[in-house]
């Protein structure tokens, strides 16, 4: 089985099928960066671009390494010392790469949308690596296969994700995969940060972070971004800490060996405290897990077939 | 010269007028009506109507013609052509240029502009200074220089201080204030309506709230003086119950909505779309079923475009970054017309809501075929199907949702002033 898509653009309208083939691939290649020589030839003689038009250190190191272990060349391009700053079009930006030969952009923007506007006009595979608020997928792929990797499956858990919903397309792509896996979604922030309609995707609502806790087999923080504060969705830091901050008296409420992640970077004291933190696992794990994801879905979307074990 | 419109279904609601008749028009005005084969045609030109509709000349009371200052969008002449294609026979035109219409001489200078342009031009001067809301403009200048109306549309004047005062000020001149609804607080950065689409596509909302709350205010205070209050481009069931109850009530309000706003729904932005990005946003199907409603039982009066014309490289890329608005000039009336099939409207109702009440709103002579108006005449063809294709508009900017749709009835003749 392969891929049957040019681009990996959103979670939402992915069969499980798909995500399972993913998460699959991923699992085979997560070994070869457990070894000594971290690479296979699989993209070797490609190209893959990095444009990130928003700062990042994790995302864009992650997919710089998948790409170097698949042995392609990967260049890494953000907007201070691109032609953006000179008025150059998005698009102008991307055709003027395209024609310097490369098989895949991944590209990070502010601007919900900007990834498919750009699949849409070029040859090359597209990879959502964050747009706006809208979707980050492949954060989600690897928050699934952590999941799986510590749960068995998804079918049937319940995962709660907590924070600023609204501002968050790292919530908006887990909701989307969790579902389609059969598990069951949990949102809990402030109404100020809960997005209109959020519950007819199939998510149930929380605005009490001890019920939404209670008894889930995974609890995923969101970080808050303080300067929301301004804008009037939380009265401030303390209050917010203390009504949907996670902290070991809340923990307790999950289920026993509950799952802590977080998508970093972290504001410790604020939404998750820092014994929590430094307490689990998992958070590093998730990381580890995003390298052999964004490998499987490179190497399934240029083409290749899930190797069978 | 002479014209002689014959065997044409002729639709003047302003005089009451529904029916076959043949109508004369003599150096410029509409001379006479008289039963079909009635009026002599000899020595008269002979425009056979035979299973169209002449109308009184459509009127557009919501236009961005982009000049002074875009003319790389839009100018008078290219806008006037794409109102005549329409079937207008006379435009609006909002004062957001470069500079903005809030003086004298940017009055003078858009009507001697459109001295030579195919269609009429009526300027709508700023409320404020620049449209800033902060002082109002020299509406007595402005109303002399000639203009219909005073908006600062595209903008709110978020001052509640400031519009009740440009409201008491109208007076004098019994001046029409337009007003844009939107909280400017609330809309903040949004870039679509607020609701499930938006949830899903990650863009930021643009709540009905924000509309509703200015729609609010904006009826307390033409309460409060008294004004001639016309709400623009209503998007939202909330602005369409208050504006009936103001109605109701007897305050001195009208108000208009747009084809688009009857027409389409938030989910037209779904793959991020920015030909369905517009301000205010595309609604919900409840909306647009209180639009319909509105216009209905009369509590919208006008049907206008927002023509608002945007250059292809400003249309396209990221959708936070597009600009708001779409032309509407050449596919209002095929929009309009969906809506008498539907039964929404008779084909009266659309005329008065095309030409009749925007007339009386602008008080100028125009929506009427009466002995002695000007000949301001347009010839439908009702059963015309035909296809939008952008690519053929005369608006110099093609941003439209409605490219390829396929309609029923078009202008096939626009007379201005006789010719």
């Amino acid at each position: 089985m392969s891929l049957s898509s040019k681009d990996l653009l959103a979670i939402k309208g992915m069969t499980a099928d798909e995500i399972t083939l993913i998460l699959d691939t991923a699992a085979t290649f997560k070994n070869v960066s457990e070894r000594d020589i971290k690479k296979v030839p699989a993209l070797r003689g490609k190209t893959v671009i990095n444009l990130f038009y928003e700062a990042s250190t994790r995302t864009r190191t992650s997919f710089e390494l998948a790409g170097k272990r698949l042995s392609a060349d990967v260049i890494n391009i953000s907007t201070s010392t691109s032609s953006v700053v000179k008025g150059e079009t998005l698009l102008d930006t991307a055709q003027n790469l395209e024609a310097m030969k490369c098989e895949m952009i991944i590209v990070r923007h502010a601007s919900s949308g900007a990834p498919e506007y750009l699949s849409k006009r070029l040859k090359s595979s597209v990879i959502n690596a964050g747009d706006g608020f809208h979707e980050h997928p492949t954060q989600a792929l690897l928050d699934m296969f952590t999941m799986r990797e510590k749960l068995g499956s998804l079918a049937g858990k319940t995962v709660v994700i907590a924070g600023d919903i609204a501002h968050s397309r790292v919530a908006r792509s887990n909701i989307h995969g969790l579902l389609t896996m059969g598990a069951k979604v949990r949102v809990c922030g402030p109404p100020t940060m809960m997005p209109t309609g959020i519950e007819r995707l199939g998510a149930t609502v929380y605005y009490d972070m001890d019920k939404a806790i209670e008894g889930v087999d995974a609890i995923m923080m969101l970080r808050l971004q303080l300067e929301r504060q301004a804008a009037g969705l939380f009265p401030g830091v303390r209050e917010y800490a203390r009504l949907f901050g996670l902290n070991q008296a809340r923990l307790k409420l999950a289920a026993k060996n509950a799952l802590v992640m977080h998508p970093g970077p972290m504001n410790r004291g604020v939404e998750i405290s820092s014994d929590v933190a430094d307490g689990t696992p998992v958070i590093l794990d998730q990381v580890t897990n995003g390298v052999a994801i964004r490998m499987a879905v490179m190497f399934l979307l240029s083409g290749g077939v899930k190797p069978e074990a | 010269m002479n014209i002689l419109i014959k065997n044409g279904h002729i639709i003047d609601p302003a005089n009451k007028v529904d029916g076959k008749f043949d109508l004369l028009v003599s150096d410029g005005k509409t001379a006479k009506l008289g039963k079909t084969g009635s009026l002599s045609s000899s020595g008269v030109e002979v425009i056979d109507a035979v299973g169209k509709l002449v109308v009184p000349g459509l009127i557009d009371m919501h236009v961005h013609l982009r000049e002074p200052g875009f003319e790389y969008k839009e100018t008078i002449f290219t806008g006037t052509d794409a109102a005549r294609a329409g079937g207008f026979t006379s435009i609006c035109c909002m004062p957001n240029t470069n500079p903005v219409n809030d003086n004298r001489s940017i009055t003078e200078f858009i009507l001697s502009q459109a001295r030579a342009a195919s269609a009429r031009v009526y300027p709508i001067g700023a409320i404020t200074k620049g449209s800033k809301g902060e002082e109002l403009a020299e509406m007595g200048e402005l109303h002399q220089a000639g203009c219909v109306a005073v908006s600062d549309d595209g903008k709110p004047v978020m001052s509640a201080a400031i519009m009740r005062r440009a409201m008491e000020y109208s007076k004098i001149f019994d001046m029409l204030i337009i007003s844009h609804c939107e909280d400017s607080s609330l809309s903040a950065k949004g870039v679509m309506h607020e609701g499930m689409v938006s949830t899903e596509l990650g863009l930021r909302g643009i709540p009905a709230a924000a509309e509703d709350v200015m729609t609010a205010r904006d009826l307390s205070l033409a309460e409060l003086t008294g004004c001639r209050l016309h709400i623009a481009h209503v998007s939202t069931a909330g602005s369409v119950r208050m504006i009936r109850d103001a109605k109701a009530r007897g305050i001195r309000v009208t108000a208009e909505t747009c084809p688009h706003y009857f027409t389409l729904t938030e989910e037209a932005v779904r793959g991020y779309n920015t030909m369905a990005k517009m301000n205010p946003p595309l609604r919900t199907a409840d909306d647009v079923a209180a639009i319909k409603q509105g216009l209905k039982d009369g509590t919208l009066d006008v049907i206008a475009t927002d023509h608002a014309p945007h250059a292809a490289d400003e249309k396209s890329g990221e959708f936070d970054q597009a600009p708001f608005g779409i032309v509407g000039l050449e596919t209002a009336l095929g929009l309009t017309l969906k809506l008498v099939d539907e039964g929404v409207l008779t084909l009266a109702g659309a005329i008065k809501k095309l030409s009749t009440n925007p007339a009386a709103l602008i008080k100028r002579d125009a929506g009427s075929l009466s002995e002695g108006a000007v000949a301001d005449i347009t010839i439908i063809d009702p059963e015309l199907a035909w296809t939008v294709d952008a690519s053929t508009f005369k608006s110099k900017s093609k941003n439209t949702p409605f490219n390829g749709w396929k309609l029923k009835g078009k202008a096939v003749q626009t007379i201005v002033g006789g010719k």
